[in-house]
């Protein structure tokens, strides 16, 4: 299976490598290193890369590449999908999986690959399991260490290994018990120029924090379950359950985790919140341009529609913008060619309003297409699709747990084309 | 300070240093400033380096615990960028046996390292580990199982190998699985091993717990794929286990069974691989394709041997279905190849909206996912159109997304969609991405000849775009209209003759060499421009790439056939150029033109067919999917995605011919399998409901088992539900432990409406089979809806007297009920009392005859007792319940002035004389005689005082008394009743 790992950054150093069978020469990321230099865009890296003697696949996540170097047959996706995990697993030890992060803490990152996979086979990668066998820094527990020369590697075998609940660590004590849901929802839409709605879907994700003493058996259920047209369980849902009752029956992991991610059906009309007035031209033989975009809200059922951010990938032949933003501001990125527009929230009396003069290279042709702008916007306590919670019990102890949920709702892939 | 000594160092210690990438941090640079003053070992091979590591040396040699912590962070720290540590390993070695924890797993880090390169040293902690696999703490047994084996040292070989053995039989699942682990490590360092191993697998695969299924599967797969024979034995509890296998496992041992699958079972769409030939000619949509398939199906079942597909291939597509809605993409991904491998066409569907969950997942996940997806979209088209919108492209998408997605709308396209298709194309056309434009070119033309409704609209469409400014652009659709004009030249010599002018402009060479060839073979249509375009190219032939220098002798070579008097010079003067060409292939190609068309006394007979060669008519070309015919990769494989045989990718065997004995996976060993029915909560836990199905469903799996082979039951569900202590589950539990004891008498449930009363005892020596005419086992009246015998997945299934009773069945094992009209049940003999016993009243559900609002305080109920009413066996027993809610006594209840259809009968209950005092309840039988129909019977209901006009009207299933009826006679039966009889028993059988 997965016989050695490279994480690579950005500039092209090979930070870290860990192989699980012999070693693999660093000079197999040559062949990475060509492919990322064919790509131009670190995007359009192919994620599986053949070579003589191995194949490369990676993952790049938060500017670090993943590189794994396979030997023989292995299904991509699962290796793509432990290197992802390999990444969570970092962001949710040290609060962010960067280079820094995992230089200042090369010996628990050790650790962790030791534990996630033997012999190249996935072994532990349950947050809660690796989190018994290696417990997470903390700058508390280093000062302790440090003192008392204690360690902070776990010398009793998880139980939640053996269990048939691997994902719930026994023995786990609150003084407030609490439970909170997020239901975020997010609209992935294309607007074409006329304004009327390409291809408009709601994605969903419920996130959980629990933090539950003992052995909490909760069940969730909605007002309007039928909503849900495809869903995705963590591990801990009983599927049976839901089948038969649309009730989201489990037993938690221990804090923070997704508990389902879901599709609303396609026959719902989406509501789009927002809409878009748009004028961008570029003028035939002449270095300037126009441009003039206003934002105003719709169809957002009584809430505010906030965080409103704007970017456009400017075509490569505008050299500057010159624009007034009558809400929030504007930067523009020559280098990259992007204009980002924070526009902040929405209010109806006055609609934002981005408008000014584009500067074009002298001399180059008129740009053929007109850019697509990406909208970002955030609605509190609303959950667009409509799907309401509707209870939160929980049997198996006997504290009242404090239950919370929470709606949101924000643009995902929302793209304009003008 | 540091900063100037670490310089220093650097040019010192010049052949450490330099291999390294990256600088090195100050802490270590530090170390390497405290030894500077030293002296300098004379000849080492590697100066700083050894001093370097004096230091480290020091710390591990000392007692206290935190040095020795530190050092090996440090060492590890090196490890992990890749510099050399090896020559510490003597240092290090000696901590193998450290009371501390954490410095001995980092000694272990190092030694798994390092030992392959310091073989006899390694040697040195051999036996600390042998020590560890006798430690009475199952950590420590499998850590030093893992860490043995992970040592790449040959001669320990023997010593793995027994750790291995030992660690198989071991109490602890996780040292079996750790043991699992170590068979392939053991196997990569001496293959020499094998036959000892296999045993080992042998072994493992029989083991009955979650935690190792996953693992030993994995090594299967790596050392002995090929003895699929292993697994016979293995495959219900394999196929019974996956849902509470770990993510990892689930994938590996997906791919496994569905080779496995392929070996064993016989294809699921072998009735319609013929069909498909025919019908894929004829008809574009695959939708077409669906509805003409079942006529057709009937017609071919009746001359052939029908399929019946076999309940284990049955087990597997159930049981994995669950899994597409995991949160692991390569789980989903292995259950949607599974799907596509095995499943039959009609049930391939449920896969494509669980693959476009996917598209929203991370770009790599989306780039394999799509690859996948635009293989199945070839085959079956039908699947993703619902989803045509999910592939439309964002502008933000990296390109390589964007060329998947293009693929896949284009092998979406048929008539119906294409004109949606080409108008989101036509926004892509737009676009910046350049790349992205010619491959959106590409697929209009790929559009435009597969569908020849639009082929006009996009040939326009394609010819406007040579007015682009793009060249690019330009020339891929000069590109793609070369081909799309090869099918209908004769209409369109305005866009050859526009093209003809391209000429002058466009450089892209491959584009020049288009339209040369175009102009060359349409030459007569357009007799004027050629000869100029001709004079043109001439002109520039030395300048021109060598690909266009070809399509130039040809073009002139055409047009002296044609039209040599104005061309004859102007091809004498081509071909001269050519002849002296720096590139041999135009040499040659002039020599060899300049014979075959210009007669000369020596060119031979080839010059009279001088014409017929050249101007031949030729094949349009078919602009395929690079994708077709990938699907004879396994889909979500490494190979399928690089379309080429990846290092130990194992074939997918063709479907056989005739299915191999399917006895070979029937278990004698007791209690391994925990039969057909199992499907458990998604997670490793069961909830209250589907643990009690599970494990009710089980239980009767494995008696089915059990029956077969006359042996009592092993219930070996891992009894998940002891988390759970609601009084419920312990009630269910305790029933289904009274019917294990029992031997297979089946527990009457709980929950109402899906418990099935009646219960039948399997253990009994099966009565022999009844004579029942296929007449009175199903009236036709009532074959249409037979709801009432409905069993959902919950019920408690009633006894199959052999397993897997109904070919067709999809989730539990089907009851082989006979079905038995109350109103004929005189013609068949009189049911033994054994086969009938009396529902428990609570459990049949109760129909309202009267309410207590509209009765004013008395209320009637009433329920199908199921059995023949004693005095007629025409009549239908029921059980009438009425209680007296007033306040005040009711007297001479009494049924009065029956409203029958013609043929119904009534046999009314006697006149309870008796005073029902208020709160009382009374019961009562009456007969009735529905003649197999479901009208209502009307009659009145009297008291002393009121009459309370009432109906009964009895759902289908109630009118049927259940009868015990071998698997071969059920077959037998429902072979010679009515088809639709059949049609209508499925669907509740695969509820």
């Amino acid at each position: 299976m997965i016989h050695s790992l490279f994480l690579i950054n950005c500039s092209g150093d090979i930070f870290l490598e860990k192989h699980w069978k012999s070693v693999v020469s660093q000079s197999v990321c040559d062949y990475f290193f060509e492919a990322q230099e064919k790509a131009i865009d670190v995007e359009n890296v192919p994620p599986v890369i053949s070579t003589p003697h191995h194949y490369l696949i990676s993952i790049y996540r938060d500017k670090i590449f993943f590189v794994s170097v396979i030997q023989s047959e292995v299904p991509p996706l699962f290796v793509i999908e432990f290197l992802h995990r390999v990444a969570d697993t970092f962001q949710d030890y040290f609060g962010e999986c960067s280079e820094t992060a995992i230089k200042d803490n090369v010996v628990i990152v050790y650790e962790l690959l030791e534990e996630m996979l033997d012999n190249g086979f996935p072994l532990a990668t349950e947050s809660n399991i690796l989190k018994e066998l290696i417990k997470p820094p903390t700058i508390l527990r280093s000062v302790v260490n440090s003192i008392t020369g204690s360690s902070n590697v776990g010398d009793t075998l998880p139980t939640g290994q053996l269990s048939n609940i691997p994902w719930r660590r026994a023995g786990v004590k609150y003084t407030n018990n609490e439970a909170y849901f997020d239901v975020v929802e997010e609209i992935d839409a294309i607007i074409d120029k006329s304004g009327s709605t390409v291809f408009a879907e709601i994605q969903g994700v419920i996130d959980s924090c629990i933090k539950l003493s003992g052995m909490p058996d909760l069940s969730l259920s909605f007002m309007n379950p039928r909503l849900l047209d495809d869903v995705s369980f963590h591990p801990c849902i009983r599927f049976k359950r839901w089948e038969s009752e649309r009730v989201l029956s489990f037993i938690p992991p221990d804090g923070n985790f997704r508990l389902i991610s879901y599709r609303v059906s396609s026959q719902n009309l989406v509501a789009i919140p927002v809409y878009v007035k748009h004028m961008i031209s570029f003028k035939e033989n002449s270095s300037s341009g126009r441009f003039d975009v206003t934002i105003g809200p719709k169809q957002n059922m009584g809430k505010t529609v906030e965080s409103v951010v704007m970017t456009v990938h400017m075509p490569k032949a505008v050299l500057n913008m010159n624009l007034t933003a009558t809400q929030g501001s504007y930067t523009f990125d020559p280098v990259t060619k992007v204009l980002t527009w924070d526009v902040g929230k929405i209010t109806p009396q006055k609609l934002p309003n981005l408008k000014g003069l584009v500067n074009l290279q002298s001399g180059a042709p008129k740009p053929e297409e007109n850019p697509s702008l990406n909208i970002q916007f955030k609605i509190q306590q609303l959950a667009i699709s409509g799907l309401k919670v509707n209870r939160l019990d929980m049997y198996g102890e006997k504290y009242k747990p404090f239950k919370g949920v929470k709606y949101i709702t924000k643009a995902g892939k929302f793209q304009v084309r003008t | 300070m540091a900063q100037d000594k670490c310089h220093l160092i650097t040019q010192v210690g010049q052949p450490q240093v330099s291999h390294c990438a990256t600088p090195l941090p100050v802490q270590e640079s530090l170390a390497l400033g405290k030894h500077l003053g030293k002296a300098l070992p004379a000849v080492s091979p590697s100066p700083a380096a050894g001093r370097v590591h004096d230091d480290l040396k020091e710390m591990l040699d000392s007692n206290k615990d935190s040095l020795k912590l530190e050092a090996m962070k440090r060492i590890v720290a090196m490890i992990a960028r890749g510099k050399n540590a090896s020559d510490l390993f003597p240092a290090v070695v000696k901590n193998v046996a450290c009371k501390n924890i954490e410095v001995k797993k980092l000694v272990y880090v190092y030694l798994v390292r390092y030992a392959e390169e310091q073989q006899d040293l390694a040697l040195l902690s051999i036996s600390t580990f042998q020590r560890g696999l006798k430690d009475p703490n199952q950590l420590i047994r499998a850590s030093a199982l893992r860490v043995l084996s992970s040592i790449r040292v040959p001669i320990i070989v023997p010593i793995m190998m027994l750790a291995i053995k030992e660690a198989a039989s071991d109490m602890s699942p996780y040292v079996r699985k750790t043991a699992a682990h170590a068979i392939p490590k053991l196997y990569s360092l001496d293959s020499d091993q094998k036959d000892q191993l296999i045993e080992v697998i042998e072994k493992l695969l029989a083991d009955k717990t979650t935690l190792v299924a996953g693992s030993v599967v994995m090594a299967f797969e790596e050392v002995c794929p090929e003895r699929i024979d292993l697994i016979h034995k293995n495959y219900r509890k394999l196929c019974n286990l996956l849902i509470d296998v770990e993510e990892w496992g689930q994938v590996v041992i997906i791919n496994m069974l569905t080779r496995y699958a392929r070996t064993q079972f016989l294809s699921p769409n072998q009735n319609e691989s013929l069909l498909e030939e025919s019908a894929e000619k004829a008809f574009y949509g695959s939708e077409e394709e669906d509805t003409k398939e079942p006529k057709a199906e009937a017609a071919s079942l009746a001359k052939r041997k029908p399929y019946v597909m076999d309940p284990d291939h049955r087990l597997l597509l159930r049981n994995t279905k669950p899994l597409l809605q995991s949160r692991n993409a390569a789980v989903v991904m292995a259950v949607a190849q599974l799907y596509f491998h095995l499943a039959p066409k009609a049930e391939v569907g449920v896969i494509a909206k669980a693959l476009v969950r996917l598209l929203r997942s991370h770009r790599s996940v989306q780039y394999v996912v799509l690859q996948n997806v635009a293989t199945m979209s070839i085959k079956r088209r039908g699947m993703f159109e619902p989803y045509l919108k999910s592939f439309y492209i964002r502008s933000t998408d990296p390109t390589q997304i964007k060329i998947l997605k293009l693929e896949v709308l284009t092998n979406l396209a048929n008539e119906t969609n294409i004109s949606t298709i080409l108008r989101e194309f036509q926004t892509y056309i737009r676009s910046m991405d350049k790349d992205f434009v010619a491959a959106t070119i590409q697929a209009i033309g790929r559009c435009a000849t597969n569908i020849g409704k639009v082929r006009d609209t996009c040939l326009n469409g394609l010819v406007q775009l040579l007015s682009n400014r793009d060249e690019l652009v330009v020339a891929e659709s000069v590109v793609v209209i070369k081909k799309l004009l090869q099918m209908q030249p004769a209409q369109h010599s305005e866009i050859i003759k526009h093209m003809a002018k391209l000429t002058d402009n466009i450089q892209v060479p491959m584009a020049r060499a288009s339209i040369l060839w175009l102009i060359g073979e349409y030459c007569e249509h357009v007799p004027k421009i050629a000869p100029d375009v001709l004079r043109k190219m001439a002109k520039s032939f030395t300048n021109e790439e060598d690909i266009v220098k070809l399509q130039v002798i040809n073009l002139a070579a055409k047009l002296y056939l044609t039209n040599s008097k104005q061309s004859k010079l102007l091809t004498q003067y081509v071909l001269n150029l050519a002849k002296y060409d720096q590139n041999y292939d135009i040499r040659d190609r002039a020599r060899f033109i300049r014979q075959l068309i210009v007669p000369t006394e020596k060119s031979g007979a080839l010059n009279k067919y001088a014409k017929k060669l050249f101007l031949a008519q030729k094949p349009a070309p078919i602009l395929e999917s690079s994708f077709k015919d990938r699907d004879h990769f396994q889909l979500g494989s490494l190979s399928h995605l690089l379309n080429a045989k990846a290092v130990g990718y194992q074939e997918l065997p063709d479907w056989p011919d005739e299915a191999p004995d399917p006895s070979v996976r029937n278990v004698e060993v007791r209690g391994a399998p925990q039969g057909a029915g199992c499907m458990g909560g998604q997670g490793g836990s069961v909830s209250e409901e589907s643990g009690s199905s599970s494990s009710s469903s089980s239980s009767s799996g494995s008696e089915e088992e059990e029956e077969e082979e006359e042996e009592g039951s092993g219930e070996q569900s891992e009894d998940k539900e002891e988390e759970e202590k609601r009084p419920k589950r312990k009630d269910k539990e305790g029933s289904r432990k009274a019917a294990m004891g029992s031997a297979g008498r089946y527990p009457l449930g709980k929950r109402g409406s899906s418990v099935n009363p009646f219960s039948l005892n399997p253990a009994v020596t099966p009565p022999p089979p009844q004579p029942i005419p296929s007449s009175s086992i199903i009236s036709t009246s009532l074959v249409t809806d037979l709801e009432g015998l409905t069993l959902t997945d919950t019920s408690l299934t009633p006894a199959v007297s052999v397993p897997h009773a109904l070919p067709g069945m999809s989730r539990d094992p089907c009851p082989s009920w006979g079905l038995q009209v109350g109103g004929s049940a005189s013609h068949t003999p009189a049911p033994r009392p054994r086969q009938l016993l009396s529902p428990a009243f609570g459990a049949v559900r109760t129909y309202e005859l009267l309410h207590r609002m509209a009765g004013e305080g008395l209320s009637v109920e009433y329920c199908f007792s199921r059995r023949p009413f004693p005095g007629d066996p025409h009549m239908v027993a029921v059980h009438i319940q009425i209680s007296n809610n007033t306040d005040a006594e009711v007297k001479s209840l009494r049924v009065s002035e029956p409203k029958l259809l013609s043929g119904m009968r009534i046999q009314e209950f006697p006149e309870i004389g008796t005073r029902l005092a208020p709160g009382d309840t009374a019961n009562v039988v009456m007969g009735i005689d529905f003649c197999d129909s479901t009208q209502a019977a009307n009659f009145q209901l009297c008291t002393h005082t009121r009459h309370f006009y009432v109906s009964i009207q009895p759902p289908v299933g109630e009118l049927m008394a259940p009868v015990f009826m071998s698997e071969n006679e059920f077959k037998k039966e429902q072979g010679e009743s009515l088809c639709t009889v059949v049609d209508s028993c499925h669907p509740c059988c695969s509820q």
